[in-house]
């Protein structure tokens, strides 16, 4: 078996800085999103999480997951923490209170704590041209809290406010697209990445990380607890909501869009939709709903690659 | 040497946040808090103020952008007032449970609704349990004094709380005042510099917010009030050197005639500088009549008020803030709690006035004190009377 | 720093730091996730070609190489999810109920 010499992990490093024993749900797909974006952080971040899952199961008084420096205050104020520490280093060095040394600071919050609760803050955060990376882990809805709907939850989807019933089909609006909205502040980088393609959002997380000023990352995080599917197959819901184009993955450098995946065809929904148990009590005609529009998005997404990227250029691995 | 300048008091509180080197600045600008945020901008504008400016896009930001900045090890300084206190209010919790020493000064502004920017104590006594140190101020010279005595006492390791500077808005912020500004090499001598124990750094990561089941966060709170209640030994022995340097002493409570008077009036803020004025006038008068005015409101200085009010029969107490179905002004309710378990003590009788910047004049403290007086010897129906109030 | 020598119902307030700061790294990990499972992964490395596709998708991060290099679950941290055993390529790994 010497023949076969690509190991994985010769291509992240060994360290885990986001620990083992940590309390996420078994098959988590955000505690492995976290996991691989902390290793292409390395050592010199500071952390700040917002009150969430991820929050929640690393940090129990008196222990701690994170090895790296990492601090949690309140909700909805992530980029406003983050904003306040990126100035404090940046007035500390040059005040020679602080050895200049590149400290990269990095947000993290899950999808209500950026597109609902956390937005304003987000907003002014990337307006002012802070150096920090956002990273907004999106599992489709408060989870934490037990799975109330957020404005990221699809459209379709049963939570626990938002839940399917003989008036409702669950979810009544659509996905808000909080890319589209980082990317309206016109600032250098923002991407979309899936765990299920690990070393794609590893390279955007470091991709972003090297960026001087705001970037932000949207990371698509499958909750099997949430969603309602089996835990071993978070990896491959994640795969097909890329491959379905309901969660394509791209990127936005300075303005220019450019796809990290395309396929020739995209699977049908319904492949993604049928595993889980939040789409459950779908008709054929909200699916099919479904399809047209995510059918749509996807085609915008190209048509923003042709207007904004190289000419000629063609989507690749 | 000090320099004798006529200053607008908020362009004074700016002055005086660079004097103490403030690293970051975060702020939302809210009437009449605005002068301070403004004057703060031109002087890092113009390079007068070596500071990061974050001019953040709402006040629960600007108290997080600050938490953030202390976390990180930095000075950081905010100043707000009335609805701008409130909405970061969930975020003054934080500051202080997290124990980072953050100071801010609070221009006092009525709340909504109706709409008023114009100044009372409501905003201050709405945050009075967030487990802040907070100091109020009579005039500019004093407000200046303090925000200085603040960095110091914030960042004293044996008490590593933020710490709140209350001002009247309008009456002091907007105020043309006669104040001595410190030279910075004093300054700098007596406010060291600022060094977190535990600060994010990659050198030495630590992990700063984690959540506390009810297995352990009252030991959490505990570890929170045993910080604030000594921290006022520490803000005694910071006024104590502050004077012998500059040379102005202050106190948790100012007394004024209070040790032989009999009749006693508590203010706090800078309605005290008009009632010592109504003093002077009674007491001219013949009338047996004294102010206390309360500086340090939290924590709160149970000796030196139960000491004050010794020799007095009756205290008349003003608030400027009104606790809707509640007993008495908050400050009186306080005051007479501090007061209930002593073997003689006055009656202490409440009033509210002063609400949403209406003024009360020399003669109105006089009628507060007349009024109140009478109230001592025939009773009330009430448990406070509202002061100046058409019916 | 102070060490975390006593249980979290033996802490006082005396014993947290200032802010209730945790000042120890990665000091969860002495918490025993492996006791949460009802499935655990078992292993035929004869048709291990120690990839480490394993090692990337656990979001445990409990897998590491055993003395042979083949890519082997800490039975401490392991939750038995099972996405190692659903996406290794060459199907080393088999998932068997915990109690056998």
């Amino acid at each position: 078996m010497e023949k076969y010499a690509v190991y994985v992990p010769r291509l992240v490093p060994r360290r885990e800085n986001f620990a083992p024993g940590h309390r996420a749900c078994i098959g988590c797909g955000e505690a492995l999103a976290v996991r691989l974006a902390c290793k292409a952080l390395g050592q010199n971040v500071i952390i700040v999480t917002a009150t969430g899952c991820i929050e929640i199961i690393s940090s129990q008084l008196p222990w701690t997951s994170w090895r790296v420096p990492w601090i949690h205050t309140l909700f909805e104020n992530t980029a406003a923490v983050a904003s306040g520490i990126e100035a404090g280093l940046k007035a500390m060095i040059r005040k020679g209170r602080r050895p200049a040394k590149d400290i990269k600071v990095v947000a993290m919050a899950g999808d209500g704590g950026t597109s609902d609760i956390g937005v304003q803050a987000l907003s002014g955060a990337l307006e002012r041209g802070h150096n920090f990376l956002y990273l907004c882990f999106d599992n489709e809805a408060y989870m934490n809290t037990g799975i109330q709907r957020s404005s990221a939850t699809p459209y379709g989807a049963s939570t626990t406010t938002a839940p399917a019933g003989k008036e409702s089909i669950g979810q009544t609006t659509w996905k808000k697209n909080m890319p589209a909205i980082a990317a309206a502040h016109d600032i250098p980088y923002v991407a979309t990445a899936c765990p299920s393609y690990p070393f794609d959002l590893v390279e955007k997380v470091a991709r972003g990380a090297m960026v001087s000023g705001p970037a932000y990352i949207h990371i698509f995080s499958v909750c099997p607890t949430g969603w309602r599917c089996p835990p071993d197959l978070t990896i491959r819901i994640g795969r097909l909501a890329v491959e379905t184009g309901i969660f394509p993955l791209y990127e936005v450098e300075d303005g220019k869009y450019k796809l990290s995946f395309d396929f020739p065809q995209l699977r049908p929904v319904q492949d993604y939709l049928r595993l889980q148990g939040r789409f459950r009590h779908l008709s054929p005609d909200i699916i099919s709903e479904i399809q047209s529009r995510v059918t749509e998005e996807y085609e915008k997404l190209r048509q923003n690659v042709v207007r904004t990227g190289e000419p000629n250029e063609q989507s690749s691995f | 040497m000090a320099r004798r300048v006529g200053i607008e008091v908020s362009v004074a509180i700016a002055e005086a946040a660079k004097l103490a080197n403030v690293d970051v600045i975060a702020a939302y600008p809210i009437t009449p808090q605005t002068h301070i945020v403004e004057h703060l901008a031109r002087l890092v504008a113009d390079g007068e103020l070596d500071a990061q400016y974050i001019p953040v896009e709402s006040e629960h930001s600007a108290m997080s952008a600050c938490l953030g900045a202390s976390a990180a090890g930095a000075r950081a300084f905010t100043a707000t007032a009335g609805q701008g206190l409130e909405l970061m209010h969930e975020v003054l919790y934080v500051a202080s449970s997290m124990q980072l020493p953050l100071v801010m000064t609070v221009a006092n502004r009525a709340l909504s609704a109706p709409l008023s920017v114009w100044g009372d104590h409501s905003d201050a006594m709405a945050v009075r349990d967030t487990g802040w140190i907070q100091i109020f101020t009579e005039n500019g010279q004093e407000v200046v004094d303090n925000v200085l005595c603040a960095f110091r006492i914030a960042e004293d390791h044996r008490v590593l709380l933020p710490v709140m500077i209350h001002l009247d808005g309008f009456h002091l912020t907007h105020m043309i005042e006669p104040v001595l500004l410190p030279e910075q090499s004093e300054v700098d001598q007596f406010i060291p510099p600022y060094r977190y124990p535990l600060p994010l750094d990659p050198d030495k990561p630590v992990t700063m917010g984690a959540f506390a089941p009810p297995i352990i966060y009252p030991e959490a709170k505990k570890a929170q009030q045993v910080h604030i209640t000594r921290a006022k030994e520490v803000v005694l022995e910071c006024w104590r050197e502050f004077g012998d340097i500059f040379g102005r002493y202050y106190s948790p409570v100012e007394n004024y005639h209070s040790e032989e008077a009999k009749v006693l009036l508590l203010t706090m803020g800078s309605f005290s500088e008009t009632a010592r004025a109504t003093i002077d006038k009674m007491r001219e008068e013949g009338k047996d009549v004294g102010l206390i005015s309360l500086r340090l409101w939290r924590p709160f200085p149970f000796e030196e008020i139960r000491q004050a009010v010794k020799n007095a029969e009756v205290l008349i107490v003003l608030d400027r803030a009104l606790s809707f179905g509640g007993p008495a002004g908050p400050v009186c309710s306080e005051v007479r709690s501090a007061l209930y378990n002593e073997e003689e003590k006055p009656k202490v009788i409440s009033f509210v006035g002063g609400l949403g910047g209406r003024d009360i004049s020399v003669a109105g403290f006089e009628e507060v004190i007349n009024r109140g007086i009478e109230i001592s010897q025939t009773g009330s129906e009430q448990e406070f009377e509202m002061f100046g109030v058409r019916e | 720093m102070r060490q975390l020598v006593k249980s979290e119902s033996e802490l006082t307030w005396k014993d947290l730091e200032i802010g209730s700061i945790v000042g120890e790294p990665g000091s969860a990990s002495q918490y025993q996730t492996g006791a949460w499972r009802s499935q655990r992964p078992t292993y035929d490395f004869t048709k291990c070609i120690k990839c480490g596709i394993c090692y990337i998708f656990c979001p445990e991060g409990c897998i590491g190489q055993n003395t042979e290099g083949y890519f082997e679950a800490d039975l401490f941290y392991c939750k038995g999810c099972g996405i190692c055993a659903r996406e290794c390529w060459t199907q080393v790994i088999t998932m068997i109920e915990e109690e056998e």
